[in-house]
């Protein structure tokens, strides 16, 4: 129940059209309990007295109540989509705005497909569920108890017999919904599977396809196909028994308040039009019923969607902000003071079972190796320019993102300026330390939009700048529309090379005091890598440059390497001190030298028409985590 | 992989197709054709329920219109109270009710079997479907796209085939009877009623139409609100860098705010339906009243006053199933669209593979060197040809064999150097590759291969160099049939590819492509997908000459820990090791190596290298790769540039000659 006062909150300017449906919708209740009386009068005083008068003026004023349950009726739809609509809007937006407070750690607990999930279905179904609570469960509901009362009003012992029908037929259909509930719960993850299994399929096609192995997969395809079917039908059949368990009610009801209003008519205790009333209401009560066990089956089934949502709406935010903050760089000096860390455990959300699965994948990968980064002591003058080399898994990108303060370290501390990172303002930092993630993103707008991101008021010369630097000028001139071309949502329109110096200029504009490049040259070519460094060094010679590299080329000139290895620190000094002296690095240089370079592709002027197809799968083969 | 399309593109793509629905008629008619088809007994079955249900309604209904006056109004006149008459009719009517609780209950069962049968037989034929298709829909259709038609246009159907459709039968049931019994009782108010039916039809019309328009408008911007989403999700960890956060937020608001109106509207113009319908049939009533009441008292019609009472009563009954057939136009709209989403993945014309050579594995005799099918895995393959196929001698390795002075009777050779098979023979597996003249466009009219030709004898390994987008990857598509040539020929050994059976000519090639895809399942299981019939030790083995052993001996459940989502948890780099160890596990009889090693690193890259050179060893090689020592052992270089190969040569001499080439290699060295 606290899902559904989390939930409530979020209502905030449609409470009043939250109150006002109900209200509306009784109105129509009363409305329809009118008319029935009307018809009787109608009937008993008009037509079988053959009186036209009453017969007229009954009508008229059933007329009128008519056109009043109509007004209210479409009142009631129009106050109720609204607040639905509009508790929708808002469950979104809060959403919205909560993730955008998120830390890295807390994007880590859920998954991309599962937030948007959050974001659409789920609160589709919220939508849905908080309409049929408006609109039908207070229609069904009053619709029940006047009823019921009304029956005994015309007869207590009458009025017995459906509340021992209402009784009978709540029970039972409690009883078997809760039964499917239970199935249907079962079936919902095996329905991930199938889908999970699907989109293997369409993703690995080329896969299936060159090992042949197509009816291998729809064999697997239809054992899962076949399980879900075995799971829904017993679902299904469970709620079989409901249609024909209600026609019995409703049938057997009508036989009993026969046979007892017989004898009751003919003993004198009730009059035939009472009988009439009585067998009216029947069907209004058994109505209504059965209309509420639907919207309960309907609100049972979006509880999960609640309880997801309600998740992302209380995550809070997991780093600390100071209460003083420091709102200024002075300096892109780094010193990282016996350095512990480990990633954060994460606690990942319940109902998110693919971020579930990969954290233990993820935990599972680094080998139960619980501290990623060891005992690291190294000071960056300002202004430096550093080369970080080491394998695949030595914590190269952890090590450089504590320096932004996108994790929190575990031991030690991590300064910029000769100030702890967790004593700045958390924008301010970000704005001054500049990392261009190893998965680039880009988004899709236009080239200018996207470089704006560093500086939402560069001019086309800011940008015109940055991009010689990160030498994108001469691809992105040779567009037609420069800087105004297009661009696809991750950029799928550019090569990775491409992509890549987008993403270098974007960070460059902000004009950082710290510029981190995480492997965001490896699709450029040896030439272009050098002239970018070149131009770094000569235009921005305060800042201090961070660079991650595979390529011993990329690092050489540096003035600090230092070689990772395994979360420590291998080994550090300038090329010429690690040559012979560090072991990794000599064998890496080694292996580089002798013959083991790329031979760079991107050297070749870049393709025109029809390029796409390469750099689709690019862009695929470059998102390593 | 032409031109993959923008999120945002492809849900609003999908937007447009709930907008316009092409035959709606033609996609119900299909679709109740499939249902019956398969259902047709069921379907009767259910139908009969049905009337059964109806009928004891509409018998109950008699019964209670007359309990008062036939039955009770008696007794309280009669002296002798006797209740025999109204027991006996009530037993009747018990009876009929008891039929009717049975016939509900075998309906629901029913319906059950059908519903979810249709569903799991529908799922089945789109993914058996959906694996035969070429390469060319899923390039052109986005993994979101697709995923969809299983979601949610499936599920719009279930609905359907569950509700709607047993619905309709039952409300049009109704109103017959209904409508049968009022014109015995009075025409003039039956045509009163069927005019206030008239108006709730064209309401309900006018209303769905209007509603229907927004429902779309809500579709659309949900979809456009899922791409805005699904962009900033995925680049979440961006916005944060760049401190974006605010202006996220912000421009968030507009997409939402324009979902919200379109959604208020979309719900509102629904909602009205229900009360305007209900109200309706009061209005009918009141109508009906007033104008039988006064035909009853002029007499005119002969309208008594008893059967105008009857008439009333059937009043009720016979809107009702009108409006709830209204109620289920807006769901029976959105089901045909999604049935028609279905019915155009169901169309797509499936992969030609009317190829009949095989490949087989074989013994060779050691004196006369003939070939022998045999079902136990050798090392040797061959190639199983019908009778009537016409081979190229040479690369067929016939001539040398008539050299030999082997049996060749089964073979007419002709003068333009091809031979016909013309009784069934196994020619040996040699691994010699040719494409002769090759033009190739994926989208046509815009050419990408242009004249390619190019041959790679038996064990030579074939490095394809040039820029991104020159063709390099579209090569190795062709040769594995991914897509089929516009001109010229591609033959193996000697047989044109065509003539092959799809299966066969790709279990002949082991692929490593440039994007690794793993499945769920254990990483034993990922391994021997390259070959079912793999013992553990040969799966070990394989991973160890790929040198994915180490890391995947380091996993606490090593070989059997479970990957998901794509291996989503390893690095590009271990999911690449683990893509050689499958090719190798499926000891191919010759490779195809698209940027194998390009996401491993320097060092790892030099211990996998001497794996990948045991495994390029004797087998016929494509690789395309930048790394130099995997180009510079090559037996040939193809330089290829915007599909045209410009440079061919070993390494010294593309040296040599000083082009291209020469270029690259000089331009890194320096």
């Amino acid at each position: 129940m606290d899902t559904v006062k989390i939930l409530m909150r979020h209502i905030g300017e449609f409470k009043k059209d939250a109150i006002i449906t109900p209200l509306v919708m009784i109105g129509e209740v009363v409305c329809e309990m009118i008319v029935p009386l009307l018809m009787a009068t109608l009937i008993d005083d008009g037509v079988e007295q053959g009186d036209m008068g009453v017969i007229v003026r009954t009508s008229l004023i059933m007329l009128v109540v008519v056109l009043c349950g109509l007004a209210v009726g479409c009142l009631g739809s129009v106050f109720g989509s609204k607040a639905a609509a509009g508790f929708a809007r808002n469950l979104r937006q809060d959403q919205y705005d909560n993730i955008q407070t998120f830390s890295f750690s807390n994007i880590d607990r859920f998954s991309t497909p599962s937030l948007v999930t959050r974001l659409t279905t789920d609160v589709m179904n919220i939508q849905n569920a908080f309409m049929m609570i408006l609109r039908m469960v207070p229609r069904a509901f009053s619709s029940l108890i006047v009823a019921m009362c009304m029956a005994f009003v015309v007869s207590g012992r009458m009025a017995m017999i459906y509340l021992g029908a209402v009784i009978f037929l709540g029970i039972v259909l409690a009883v078997l919904m809760n039964i499917a509930a239970k199935y249907f719960r079962k079936a919902f993850p095996e329905y991930d599977v199938l889908n999970e299994n699907t989109e293997e399929n369409i993703t690995a096609i080329r896969a299936v396809k060159a090992f042949d192995r197509e009816n291998m997969q729809i064999g697997l395809f239809k054992e899962i196909s076949r399980r879900i079917y075995e799971i829904f039908l017993k679902a299904e059949l469970t709620l079989a028994a409901v249609n024909p368990v209600i026609q019995f009610t409703v049938w057997a009801s009508l036989l009993l308040i026969s046979w007892v209003g017989a004898h009751l008519i003919v003993s004198d205790q009730l009059t035939a039009g009472d009988l009439t009333s009585l067998l009216m209401y029947c069907m209004n009560i058994l109505m209504s019923l059965v209309m509420l066990s639907m919207t309960i089956v309907m609100i049972t089934m979006s509880s999960a969607s609640a309880r997801r949502i309600a998740e992302v709406l209380t995550e809070q935010c997991d780093m600390a902000q100071p209460e003083n903050p420091v709102r200024e760089v002075t300096d892109g000096a780094i010193d990282f003071n016996d350095v512990d860390f480990s990633y954060p455990q994460v606690k990942v959300s319940e109902h998110d079972p693919t971020a579930a699965k990969r954290a233990l994948q993820a935990s599972a990968a680094r080998g139960r190796r619980e501290r990623v980064l060891d005992d690291i002591d190294v000071h960056i003058p300002a202004g430096s320019v550093v080369g970080v080399i080491g394998g695949t898994g030595s914590a190269k990108t952890t090590l450089v993102n504590l320096i932004p303060r996108l994790y929190d370290v575990t031991g030690g501390s991590v300064m910029v300026g000769g100030v702890d990172v967790r004593d700045y303002d958390i924008d301010v930092l970000r704005d001054k330390v500049s990392v261009v993630l190893q998965n680039n993103v880009l988004f899709s707008g236009t080239i200018a939009s996207n470089l704006r991101w560093g500086n939402p008021d560069a001019t086309l010369d800011d940008m015109k700048r940055v991009c010689r630097i990160a030498c994108a000028d001469e691809f992105i001139e040779s567009l037609p529309d420069g800087y105004d071309a297009v661009v696809e949502q991750g950029g799928q329109n550019f090569s990775g090379g491409q992509k890549q110096r987008l993403c270098i200029a974007r960070a460059l504009l902000k004009n950082p005091k710290v510029l981190i490049l995480d492997d965001s040259t490896s699709a450029v070519d040896t030439g272009t890598d050098a002239r970018i460094r070149r131009a770094l060094r000569d235009q921005m010679p305060d800042a201090t440059k961070i660079i991650i590299a595979q390529r011993v080329s990329s690092v050489q000139d540096a003035d600090m390497i230092i070689v990772m290895d395994n979360g420590r620190v291998h080994g550090i000094g300038t090329h010429a001190e690690l040559v012979g002296a560090d072991e990794i690095y000599s064998n890496i240089v080694q292996l580089q030298t002798s013959g083991g370079g790329d031979f760079d592709e991107n050297a070749m002027p870049p393709a025109s028409a029809g390029a796409s197809d390469a750099t689709a799968a690019d862009n695929h083969g470059k998102e390593t985590h | 992989m032409p031109g993959p399309r923008g999120n945002a593109g492809r849900n609003a793509a999908a937007a447009k197709d709930y907008m316009k629905m092409g035959h709606p008629g033609a996609t119900f008619g299909r679709l109740m054709k499939d249902l019956f088809a398969q259902y047709g007994v069921q379907y009767a079955l259910i139908m009969v329920c049905i009337i059964v249900t109806v009928l004891a309604n509409v018998r109950g209904n008699l019964f209670i219109q007359r309990l008062i006056d036939d039955y009770i109004m008696p007794l309280v006149n009669a002296k002798d109270k006797d209740f025999g008459p109204l027991l006996a009719a009530m037993a009747a009517l018990a009876a009929l009710y008891g039929l009717g609780v049975l016939a509900a209950a075998v309906q629901s069962v029913l319906m059950a079997f059908v519903t979810q049968g249709f569903m799991m037989r529908l799922r089945n034929r789109m993914f058996t479907h959906m694996e035969s298709l070429p390469l060319g829909y899923f390039d052109t259709n986005t993994r979101g796209d697709v995923m969809s038609l299983y979601t949610n246009d499936i599920d719009t159907l279930r609905q359907m085939v569950s509700q709607s459709i047993p619905q309709i039968i039952t409300s049009v049931l109704q109103i017959v009877m209904v409508l049968v019994s009022m014109i015995y009782l009075s025409v003039p108010l039956t045509v009163v009623m069927l005019v206030i039916a008239a108006i709730m039809v064209v309401l309900t019309k006018v209303l769905t139409g209007k509603s229907g328009a927004h429902f779309s408008k809500q579709q659309y911007s949900v979809g456009e609100l899922n791409g805005y989403v699904e962009e900033m999700m995925s680049g979440q960890k961006v916005v944060k860098v760049f401190t974006h956060e605010e202006a996220a937020k912000r421009d968030f608001r507009a997409v939402n705010g324009t979902l919200f109106n379109a959604s208020t509207k979309a719900n509102t113009f629904a909602g009205f339906l229900g009360p305007i319908n209900n109200q309706l049939g009061y209005i009918g009533y009141v109508v009906c009243a007033l104008l039988g009441g006064a035909l009853a008292m002029t007499g005119a019609t002969g309208l008594t006053l008893g059967a105008l009472v009857s008439f009333l009563t059937f009043v009720k009954s016979f809107t009702m199933p009108i409006s709830q057939v209204s109620q289920q136009l807006n769901s029976i709209v959105m089901a045909l669209a999604g049935a028609e989403r279905v019915h155009k993945l169901l169309d797509r014309t499936p992969e030609s593979d009317e190829g009949k050579v095989r490949l087989v594995n074989v013994t060779r005799d050691p004196v006369s060197g003939a070939l022998t099918e045999t079902d136990s895995r050798t090392q040797d393959w061959g190639w199983k040809v019908p009778a009537g196929t016409t081979v190229n001698a040479k690369a067929a390795g016939l001539l040398v064999a008539r050299e030999r002075g082997e049996q060749l009777d089964g073979v007419s050779f002709h003068e333009d150097g091809s031979a016909t098979i013309t009784s069934e023979r196994i020619i040996a597996m040699r691994g010699d590759i040719r494409l002769d003249d090759v033009d190739f466009s994926y989208v046509p009219g815009k050419q990408i291969l242009h004249d390619m030709s190019m041959f790679a004898k038996p064990g030579q390994k074939i490095a394809l160099v040039g820029s991104t987008g020159a063709g390099k990857t579209t090569i190795t598509n062709l040769i594995t049939r991914f897509y089929d040539i516009d001109s010229g020929v591609i033959t193996y050994d000697g047989i044109n590819i065509r003539d092959m059976r799809k299966g066969d000519l790709r279990r002949s090639l082991g692929m490593v492509l440039q994007d690794t895809h793993l499945f769920s399942g254990s990483i034993m299981d990922n391994i021997r997908f390259g070959r079912l019939d793999a013992t553990d030790e040969q799966v070990r083995e394989a991973a160890r000459l790929a040198n994915a052993d180490s890391f995947i001996e380091k996993l606490p459940d090593g070989y059997d820990t479970q990957l998901s989502g794509d291996g989503g948890a390893l690095s590009q780099g271990q999911r690449q090791l683990l893509a050689i160890a499958r090719a190798a596990v499926a000891d191919p009889p010759a490779l195809i190596l698209d940027e194998a090693t390009s996401s491993i690193d320097t060092r790892t890259e030099a211990l996998v290298q001497r794996g990948m050179d045991e495994l390029m060893r004797n087998r016929t090689t494509f690789v395309i790769a930048h790394r130099l020592s995997t180009i510079r052992n090559a037996d040939c270089i193809m330089v290829i540039e915007a599909g045209r190969i410009i440079e061919r040569g070993t390494h010294d001499e593309l040296i040599a000659q000083q082009g291209r080439y020469y270029t690259l290699y000089t331009g890194l060295s320096k």
